[in-house]
């Protein structure tokens, strides 16, 4: 059982929306799966249906091959993007109380509550209320809470809202360890950039229906856009330029030289190849510069989003 | 994984070490109490004042029905005009004047007397004036009309109507008197405690909204049992600071007692005055014993189980209700609105428990409202004291109890969306289409 995570055709109505349609994923074990969509897509939804928080009005979900029950709670960790925590109770009291309910007997939840608060250097905090702190302070507590109970699978519902950029960092690097360690995570958020740098695979959820998954980098490969960003120079750069315009699709490029060269991004036909390409530019002048455009994820969630 | 222990664990704890909870504790016995004290002392104090009153009594028909008491003391003034006579008082500085004009007919003589003051003369003293001079006019009028006055007062006979139930057990007026007492106080009590530890209940649900701690708790614990916790662990809380303000009060009760004990002992003597003299015939022993018989009468064992049953019950039926209102709205302020339905019966029942079951405990409406559910708790318990048979009680604790797990169902229903619903104020519709989700 390659997949931890099954989630099969579930559809969800609230009243007259439907919130969900027929939507299935697959996560694979191991893996930092991207769960991506514009706001109200339905993606809290899906996840709130992994939670068992919600059920849904048809499809099946199933944790490591079983289908969702009361046993799998406590094999989730659960980071909600409206999250809080009790506001005077004591951050000690409060973290065992929320170990406790994943199943944590008190003792095992005070030594990993003890190893990890020392980890993160949160360690005096452990009498403070939870209104004596910061924000960013609350979010680290939140977050050892949702890991604590060493959960198969992690859900983190835009993790980094709320913390510095060298927290963050941390929070990133925690992420990554726990992946290491064997957990499986979700990760559902509005930062591109952070999917670009974390997710393996991803789905693209947008009003109610899935409207893409796979791998990131096979996602990429199909979003291909033969497009070459190159830096030439000839001795008769606007004439060269005229020259590629007839033979390619040309438009010009923006990015730092040192030379005063000519910039332009290059679109291939799809049968035509790069090696091609930079042959025909290299018997014209001198190539300084020369790289595919890979679409960023940004691009593809805006294009895919508005053409659908 | 049940989890129940330990959510009212926690609900318990946070309530119980709450700092204006433990103020609140701690304080209401004593403000009581206090209170109580002043009210004690400020009503002697009063007492211990003596009015005299002058009286002019131009007629010359009244002045000898004014006997003395202990806190009126009345003066004739000798015949002079009215004038003088309000100079006169104003200068002693008594209470008051009471001036009777002289008119030929006996008739037309109520209309004629005036009570002159400083300041507005308290309602009691006027209405004994009034009955006195009453009575004695009509006495006079009777001898005028060649009626034997001192006949008719040896004729009077007082009656006192021996009550026993076919089943040979004795019974008295006083009897529905100490039952009226314990129906109401155990009906107040239950109307209370679901207002207090209701909003509690209430309150605690909103927290966990508008913290938004709310979405991490559900996804360990199912929502029934995150309210079921709520409202037994409130529930405990509210149980304990009701001991412990029994306990407090106690003390300070005996406390009072002791130092300040002629104070008390001489309002109790206030009162058993009271009672003897708005009973026909006054033999305090009587009185106590008869007390004492009337608590004997009450069904003690009927009414211990049957107040815990319908108090468990009726008060979880409207804290489930409190609580499903918690988790709809987003804020307190917005809770008026589903707060007041719910009261209404509660309200409800409690006038009906006051002014119909003691006037007929086993009348129609009293019967009714001891079947409908919302109103039962209180007005049954109302009933008891008074012998309701025990098929009566059965059918409407069961009808309770099934409607309290309806309503426990219904509330969790929209606990459940509700706890996750933000920024709408919902509306009867919506709640209603949420138990479809």
């Amino acid at each position: 059982m390659s997949n931890l995570l099954e989630v099969n055709k579930v559809s969800k109505k609230f009243g007259d929306f439907r919130a969900l349609n027929e939507v299935s994923i697959t996560v694979p074990k191991g893996s930092i799966f991207g769960l991506l969509g514009p706001n109200g897509a339905g993606k809290t939804t899906l996840i709130r249906i992994i939670n068992q928080i919600t059920m849904p009005d048809t499809g099946t979900v199933r944790l490591d091959g079983d289908l969702l029950n009361s046993n799998h709670i406590k094999d989730i960790g659960y980071l909600p993007e409206e999250r809080g925590l009790y506001k005077s109770m004591k951050v000690g009291e409060q973290a065992l109380y929320l170990a406790q309910l994943k199943g944590l007997s008190k003792a095992e939840a005070k030594a990993r509550l003890k190893y990890w608060f020392e980890r993160l250097d949160i360690g005096d905090w452990w009498h403070k209320r939870i209104q004596e702190l910061s924000k960013g302070m609350a979010q680290k507590i939140q977050f050892v809470v949702t890991v604590l109970h060493q959960p198969k699978l992690l859900i983190f519902d835009e993790p980094f809202s709320g913390f510095d950029p060298i927290n963050a960092n941390l929070i990133k690097d925690e992420i990554l360890r726990l992946r290491d360690d064997g957990a499986t995570v979700i990760f559902s958020t509005h930062r591109m950039e952070s999917v670009e740098e974390l997710c393996d695979d991803i789905a693209l959820i947008n009003k109610s229906n899935k409207i893409l998954d796979g791998k990131l980098i096979d996602i990429k490969r199909q979003y291909k856009i033969n497009t070459f960003e190159v830096g030439i120079k000839a001795a008769d750069n606007s004439g060269l330029k005229h020259e590629l315009s007839q033979k390619f699709n040309v438009s010009p490029a923006n990015f730092k030289t040192l030379d005063n060269e000519l910039k332009l991004n290059i679109k291939i036909a799809e049968t035509e190849t790069p090696s091609e390409l930079l042959s025909f530019l290299t018997s014209r002048g001198e190539v300084s510069h020369f790289v595919e455009l890979i679409p960023s994820v940004n691009d593809i969630f805006i294009q895919t989003v508005t053409n659908n | 994984m049940n989890h129940l222990p330990l959510i009212i664990k926690r609900e318990y704890l946070t309530k119980v070490k709450n700092k204006s909870f433990i103020v609140m504790t701690i304080l209401s016995p004593i403000i009581m109490i206090v209170l109580f004290g002043v009210v004690a002392y400020l009503s002697q104090l009063n007492n211990d004042k003596v009015r005299r009153i002058s009286i002019l009594d131009e007629s010359g028909l009244i002045q000898d029905a004014f006997k003395d008491s202990e806190k009126i003391k009345y003066r004739i003034l000798d015949t002079m005009s009215l004038g003088a006579a309000k100079s006169l008082v104003e200068e002693a500085s008594s209470y008051g004047l009471l001036h009777i004009e002289k008119v030929n007919d006996v008739n037309a003589l109520s209309n004629h007397i005036k009570f002159y003051s400083e300041e507005a003369p308290s309602l009691t003293l006027i209405s004994e004036m009034e009955s006195t001079l009453e009575k004695k006019l009509t006495e006079i009028k009777l001898e005028n009309n060649g009626v034997d006055v001192a006949m008719i007062n040896a004729s009077k006979t007082p009656v006192n109507i021996a009550q026993e139930s076919f089943k040979g057990e004795k019974t008295s007026k006083i009897d529905s008197v100490v039952k009226l007492i314990f129906g109401g106080a155990i009906g107040y009590l239950l109307f209370m405690f679901i207002i207090i530890y209701g909003n509690m209940i209430m309150r605690s649900v909103i927290e966990e909204k508008t913290t938004r701690v709310i979405e991490v708790i559900i996804s360990s614990v199912k929502p029934v049992q995150l309210m079921l916790g709520k409202i037994i662990g409130t529930s405990l809380a509210g149980i304990t600071q009701f001991v412990v303000w029994m306990c407090i009060g106690g003390v300070l009760m005996t406390i009072i007692t002791t130092t300040m004990g002629i104070d008390v002992s001489s309002m109790q003597m206030q009162q058993e005055e009271m009672i003897k003299q708005a009973s026909v015939n006054p033999e305090l022993h009587m009185q106590v014993q008869d007390f004492i018989m009337a608590f004997n009468h009450l069904p003690i064992v009927n009414l211990v189980i049957a107040f815990i049953l319908f108090f468990a019950a009726g008060y979880l039926l409207y804290s489930s209700l409190y609580a499903a209102i918690g988790s709809a709205v987003d804020n307190e302020t917005d809770t008026q609105q589903f707060v007041f339905p719910v009261l209404v019966p509660l309200i409800l029942a409690v006038y009906i428990g006051l002014f119909t079951v003691i006037e007929d405990p086993h009348g129609t409406v009293s019967v009714v409202f001891s079947f409908i559910p919302f109103t039962s708790p209180v007005v049954m318990l109302m009933r008891i004291p008074f012998g309701v048979p025990l098929w009566q009680q059965l059918v409407s604790l069961l009808l309770l109890v099934a409607t309290f797990m309806f309503t426990v169902w219904f509330a969790a229903k929209i606990y459940r969306v509700g706890i996750l619903m933000y920024g709408k104020k919902p509306s009867y519709k919506e709640l209603i289409k949420w138990i479809k989700y």
